[in-house]
């Protein structure tokens, strides 16, 4: 739902990144999105191709990696998958958890094609 | 030439740059404040109401209202004798902490004990927008339902304070406390659970009494 405010996010970020490293036109975005983010990927590509026009990114392709929510047992540390309306540690019967993964919410990397070749 | 560029960097820098200037503005002036965030309808403005009133006299409040287009929540802040200010996300699902910044600037923050920041009412989004409060504060309410710590774990498992708003429906509704509450405990062991009814104020006293300790505390930091 919060799609909008963070495909600017990824937008901002990656222009400020690029300029630091000379400028140039940036071609593919490699980004990381943790379940627990909320996030459609989809929409995100929608906003994109709207916010990113006129600027370097412009036309870049978006790579999701999506990362599934995953519990650790805060008793015996186990790690483990949720299943539906449980949070029990299915190791120990434990009902208290941390988040082990699925809260990312990050660029990685993208890909930069400088405008002039470089001088040798 | 095409080359890789590393980066490594969250989406929401941007937000959690401006939420340190908020959280440093905040401090310097010694204000207790709050993230109070909820569903639409568990009753958010009728608790920052009460709030307002139960401490009159004691504290003084300040309240950003955030909403999607109307000012009658930051309206009702006001009559009940809060320094209000209103954001209109015009269509945003939450409030950023540019917004937030931007209605600091607006309020006497000087004379001022408590801010309340009344974010939109959404399970989803506004967990993802730190706004440079001290502490994050859940309203849920009895008829939603026991399932949702299980349905939005991100939103139960990074609040500080959990209150159960309209306890006084509790015989008209199927809502399971124990469920419920294992729900929340399982995500969140330092949670503070407040049982609370805004319309025959039951709870209410609990929750003015840790208000009260936040602002004392916050007085005493350095």
């Amino acid at each position: 739902m919060h799609e909008l405010a963070v495909t600017q996010g990824i937008l901002d970020l990656v222009l400020d990144a690029a300029r630091r490293e000379g400028g140039g036109r940036v071609t593919a975005i490699d980004l990381v999105v943790g379940e627990l983010a909320s996030i459609v990927d989809d929409s995100v590509q929608f906003y994109w191709d709207l916010i990113a026009e006129d600027t370097p990114a412009a036309g870049a392709r978006l790579r999701f990696r999506r990362v599934p929510l995953q519990f650790e047992c805060r008793s015996c540390r186990a790690l483990f998958e949720r299943k539906g309306d449980v949070f029990a540690c299915p190791a120990c019967g434990h009902d208290g958890v941390r988040v082990a993964a699925g809260d990312e919410l990050r660029v990685e990397s993208f890909d930069l094609e400088d405008d002039v070749p470089r001088e040798p | 030439m095409n080359r890789r560029v590393a980066v490594v960097e969250k989406i929401t820098k941007a937000n959690d740059r401006l939420a340190e200037v908020n959280r440093a503005l905040l401090a310097r002036h010694k204000l207790a404040s709050l993230n109070l965030m909820s569903s639409p309808g568990a009753g958010k403005t009728t608790l920052v109401e009460r709030t307002v009133a139960g401490l009159a006299g004691k504290y003084r409040l300040g309240v950003v209202e955030g909403d999607l287009v109307t000012s009658l929540d930051a309206e009702r802040a006001a009559a009940a004798g809060a320094e209000s200010v209103q954001i209109n996300t015009g269509g945003s699902c939450h409030l950023d902490a540019g917004m937030v910044g931007d209605a600091l600037g607006q309020l006497p923050l000087a004379d001022l004990d408590l801010l309340i920041v009344e974010n939109v009412g959404n399970l989803i989004c506004p967990a993802t927008f730190d706004l440079g409060t001290d502490h994050k504060v859940v309203v849920a309410s009895v008829p939603e339902g026991d399932d949702k710590p299980f349905k939005y774990p991100t939103m139960y498992r990074g609040v500080d304070v959990l209150i159960i708003n309209k306890i006084d429906l509790l015989p008209y509704v199927t809502f399971d406390m124990d469920r419920f509450r294992s729900g929340v405990a399982a995500l969140n062991e330092n949670v503070t659970v407040l049982p609370m009814s805004c319309r025959t104020g039951e709870g209410l006293d609990a929750w003015l009494n840790w208000l009260g300790d936040q602002v004392v505390r916050t007085r005493a930091r350095r």
